[in-house]
This record gives C-alpha cells, structure tokens and sequence, in this order.
C-alpha cells in the first residue's frame, strides 16, 4: 500500500505524534512511505531516518485555513494515487483529516490505537462510548486514518527523503482563517502527548495548591491535568481536561491527585501505563485503576514526594 | 436568520454498555440523552436567537421512536425539528453525514451548529463531513461564537494557548466546552415544546465505507498495590516510581 503522512511541525521540529503516524504505515506494511508538509521553515533533514522515501511540500496560505490544508491533501492524495492517507489524532489533525476524507472522497478512521491490514483495506481499533468498549473497524482503501498520539512507535528508517515542491491547492475561496494566534510562553507539552501527568482533582481544594502538583510535574518532566470538578470551578483552564468531555490521554505515568475516579474520568485516563494515586478516603474508586496508592492528604504527601525525588536525583 | 443544530442521541456517559447477540451491536435498555457536546450546541442556538432573533431547527438521524434527545432541543428552546428515522443497517459516519448534508441543503441556514464530537463514536466527523459536502467553511471546537457582519468569528483553546478564526456565514460551527453551560428546560417551555412541529420522515440510504466489526471489553485494570498511608508511604513510593516505573 502507498501511504501518505500529514506532517506537523511545531517549534522547528516534526512533532512526535506524526513521527508515530509514519510508524503506524510502516507497521502496516505501506511499501512507499511519503510525506506532506503545508507551510514554510520545515527543514530538509527533519524527516530524516523517519522511514520516508518523499516529501511534499506545499506553499502556505496566507493564513492558517483547514480547508486550504485539506485540499492540498486531498489534491496530493488523488494525484498520487495513495491508498492511504496518515494524520496524527492531534488537534490539527483532527480538524484536517475529515475534511481532506470527503475531498478525497475516502473512508475515514478516527484516532485508532491499533491497525492491521486488511486485504486491500484495514483493520482499525478504537475506542468507543467513553473507553468503555473498543472497536474493531473494516474499511477498504482509499482511506484516511488518524493515529491516537502515544499508541504507535515513531517511525525508524534510513536516509531523508527526496524533496518535492507542490503548487498552491485549488481551495475554495469560502473558508475558515485564523485571525489571531496566543501561544502560552514555555509551549507547554500538549496532555495528550505528555510522558507523565499529574492531575489534580476536587481534592486540592484551591486553585494555589495546584502549585504542588506543578513542582512534582516539572521535576518529573511531566504536565498537569485536572478533573471537571476543577475545571468547573475555574481552577483550571478547559483545556487541562482528561476525561471523557476533556482529553484522552495514555501517558506512562498517571497521577491522579485529590480525584476520585468517576466513571468519566478513567474514560480519559484508563489506558495510561501507570496509574498512581493520592487520595484521603481509602473507598475512592480511583483505587480499584490504580497500580499503586497512597490514603492521605494530598498536601502533605506531594510535597514531600517532590522533596524525596530532589533528594534522590541530588544524589 | 435560521439556525440548523445537528444532534444526536448516545447512552448517558454513566451508564454502563453491555455487549449482546453477535458482539458487534450494544445493548439498547441504557439511559439514552443527547449527547453533552450537542446540548452545548443547542444552548448555543437558543441564544443566539434570544439575544438577536433566529429559527433554531434541530435535526437529528435516529432510529424510529428515538424522540427524547429531539423532544429537549425543543424544551430547550429549538423552534422545530427534523428527525430523519434510520433504518439502514449499516449506517455509517460518511452516510450519516450524506443524509443530514440533504436537510441542511434543503434549509439553507446562515449556521450550522453541532458538538465538537459525539460521545458514543467519538470520531468528531460528521459535522467537518456535512461542511466539506456542502463546501461550507469549518470552524471547529468553540469556546466562544460571535455573529457580525455576516461572519462567525470563533474562539478557541490550543494545546497551551487559545487563537481565533472567523469565517464567513453561513459556515459550520462545533461546540466544545466552555462555550456555555447548557439550561435545564423549565416546566413552561416543556409544555411549550410539546406544540412545536417535529417533521419526521425516513433517513435517506447511502453506502456505507465503513463496518464495524466486532465490539470488545478493554482489559480490566486490576487494583494495585496501596503502599501505605500518608507521608510514610513516601519512601516506598519514591523506589517504586525510580525502580519498578523508572522514572526517576
Ligand atoms: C456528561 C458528563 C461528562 C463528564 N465528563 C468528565 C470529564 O471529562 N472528566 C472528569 O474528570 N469528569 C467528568 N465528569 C464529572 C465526573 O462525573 C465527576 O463529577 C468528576 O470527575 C469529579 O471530579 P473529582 O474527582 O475531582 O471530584 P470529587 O468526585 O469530588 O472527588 C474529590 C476527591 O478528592 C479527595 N480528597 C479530598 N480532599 C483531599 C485531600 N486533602 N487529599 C487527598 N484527597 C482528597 C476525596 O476523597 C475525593 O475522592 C462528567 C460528568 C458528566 C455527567
């Protein structure tokens, strides 16, 4: 199979998620690996050793438009007869994809976990009603897949690819541009794609206290999550979510912090590798996900859990 | 100016999901609510029409009998409704989108509005699918929606930071989270809603792409180890988390 991999770029470099997207087709057995990159500063060599044999590149808009990306692929898709066509289940992605699957007039896979080839289709599992079930999904080619970010390994290979330039697509003239653009100082690891999470729930009572938890993520190189219930009482930003209305993550290691495991949340955690957490009420259902626990007050405990880690790596 | 909100009915995010007969199909006697990302939609018609006059139609492909989510976007202020009744066996997120693509063609709203995803597939497809069928712009996932001179202009969270997009009218819009808390309809627009007109009809058939296959239960997480209690456990948890996780 011939597949074709969105990519995207942030800080000057290819982001994990779509060096995992590549992983995922050359898992699946695509023969020709290629890329496409929409935009300006992506350097030659960043796709080097990604298993990628071509890389397309297309001139930007003037502004950032989805349905200028999803006609560049599309176009590209349709020229290039690819069966295939791979986004990470990013932000972006997610917005691109569906769009790019009707220009191209393909089936479409949302955020899989896992892929396998399927006569001259796929096989695709994802998750379905809030993790509580998975599915397993058929769709003949062409198609377009979104890869769940941390499900797949990054893609390896020799070499970097051969560079071609692409005109402009043939986007339509109504369409949506961004106007205005706020990135918060740091650019701070998305959750989704985060190696260790630390979140904080109801528990953490005030909005200052998630200082603590803050402390132990950056000594962990980890970010912090949150519940609902600290969303909703404005502690923490929307988008610092997990659950099954926030973000679904699979991060090494969970911390749930002061949470006590609803129903909807673990729909956004359950699939982490490790669950720790810290929780005063010994009966919180968090304890029946969680690999290891400690009953206790959550101010006292994480303080000196960062304390003995500083400790440790002091030597 | 008329407003099409898409919604669709999914089991209620506490209920638990069984699977029966052949273990491609769920069991049917769950709680049944629309799904929260579309009540965010539907809030977000209402007040829009409150605030500056609109028609707010809800439409909704569901299975015959399948009223309740309908009946809310009603109660919650929603003018009319299309329920196009599905019995297409294989119905899929490409022919979903087809069949509510003829409705919205049919209306010819200034905006469609729908949630960011729908909890049951959670594939956040139809609604951009029913933008790019109708080579309407797509502004996706807003936590704010401002109506001027003939735009959209949407606001929304990024991963560490926020930024704005406009687009002109009419487009499609999701809703996620933050962009409103959605009302609970009180006892006189329940009484309201039940004169208001649900045009029902049979869900146009398309072919499907995709199947699915099998359902399965996710391994169940066993319950681990509780290390101990208070800051005592620290220690333990400290050589666990830098041996057993290696992390530190
Ligand atoms: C449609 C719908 C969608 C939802 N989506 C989500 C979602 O996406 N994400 C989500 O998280 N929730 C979601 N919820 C809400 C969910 O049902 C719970 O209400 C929510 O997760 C509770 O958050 P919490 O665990 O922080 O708070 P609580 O349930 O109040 O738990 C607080 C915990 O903190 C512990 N605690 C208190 N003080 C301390 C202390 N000093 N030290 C240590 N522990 C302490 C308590 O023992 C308790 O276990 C949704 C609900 C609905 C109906």
């Amino acid at each position: 199979m011939k597949a074709l991999i969105y990519v995207e770029q942030r800080d000057g470099k290819v982001r994990t998620a779509t060096l995992e997207a590549a992983g995922a087709a050359a898992a699946l057995g695509c023969d020709e690996l290629h890329a496409v990159f929409v935009g300006d500063g992506l350097a030659a060599d960043a796709l080097a050793g990604a298993g990628v044999s071509k890389l397309f590149l297309v001139p930007p808009s003037d502004s950032y438009s989805p349905e200028y990306h999803a006609a560049a692929v599309a176009e590209l898709a349709r020229d290039g007869g690819y069966d295939i066509v791979f986004f990470a289940a990013t932000q972006r992605g997610k917005e691109i994809a569906p769009l790019a699957a009707v220009g191209r007039r393909a089936a479409f896979l949302g955020d899989v976990l896992e892929l396998a080839a399927d006569g001259g289709g796929v096989k695709a599992k994802r998750s379905l009603y809030g993790g509580k079930l998975f599915g397993w999904f058929s769709a003949p080619a062409p198609l377009v897949v979104t890869t769940r970010p941390k499900m797949f390994a990054p893609a390896s290979g020799e070499g970097e690819p051969a560079v071609e330039e692409r005109p402009a697509p043939a986007a339509p003239e109504k369409r949506a541009v961004l106007i205005e653009s706020h990135a918060s100082a740091g650019g701070k690891v998305d959750l989704t794609e985060a190696d260790i999470i630390v979140s904080g729930g109801r528990g953490m009572k005030d909005p200052a206290n998630f200082a603590i938890l803050e402390e132990l993520a950056e000594l962990l190189g980890g970010v912090v999550g949150a519940s609902r219930a600290a969303v909703d009482a404005g502690w923490r930003p929307h988008s610092d979510q997990v659950g099954q209305t926030g973000k679904v993550v699979s991060p090494q290691v969970y911390f749930a912090v002061g949470i006590s495991g609803a129903i909807q949340h673990l729909a956004g955690m359950s699939s982490s590798k490790v669950i720790v957490a810290v929780n005063k009420d010994p009966e919180a259902p968090i304890f029946k996900v969680a690999d290891y626990g400690v009953v206790g007050d959550a101010m006292k405990v994480v303080p000196a859990l960062s304390a003995e880690i500083r400790k440790k790596k002091g030597g | 100016m008329k407003i099409l909100v898409l919604v669709k009915r999914v089991p209620d995010t506490a209920a638990s999901i069984r699977i029966t007969g052949e273990g491609a199909s769920i069991a049917q006697d769950v709680e049944w609510v629309m799904s929260p990302y579309d009540e965010m939609a539907v809030e977000e018609a209402v007040r829009i029409k409150e605030r500056a006059g609109a028609e707010v139609v809800a439409v909704s492909l569901a299975p015959e009998g399948a009223v309740s989510h309908i009946r809310l976007a009603l109660e919650m202020g929603a003018d009319r409704a299309v329920h196009l009744v599905d019995s297409q066996p294989d119905r899929d997120a490409w022919s979903t989108a087809k069949a509510l693509a003829e409705v919205v063609k049919e209306e010819a709203p200034d905006l469609v509005l729908a949630g960011r995803t729908a909890v049951d597939m959670d594939q956040s497809f139809v609604a951009p699918a029913v933008a790019a069928l109708l080579g309407l712009p797509f502004l996706s996932s807003a936590v704010k929606l401002d109506l001027e001179d003939g735009k959209a202009v949407v606001r929304r969270e990024t991963e560490g930071g926020h930024e704005v997009l406009e687009a002109p009218l009419p487009c499609v819009v999701t809703a996620q989270k933050g962009i409103n808390e959605p009302r609970y309809p009180s006892l006189k627009s329940k009484i309201k809603a039940k004169k208001k007109k649900v045009d029902t009809r049979p869900a146009p058939e398309f072919e499907a792409l995709v199947k699915l296959e099998t359902l399965a239960y996710p391994p169940q997480r066993q319950a681990g180890r509780i290390l101990g209690e208070g800051v005592e456990a620290v220690p333990e948890l400290v050589r666990v988390l830098s041996e057993e996780v290696k992390i530190i």
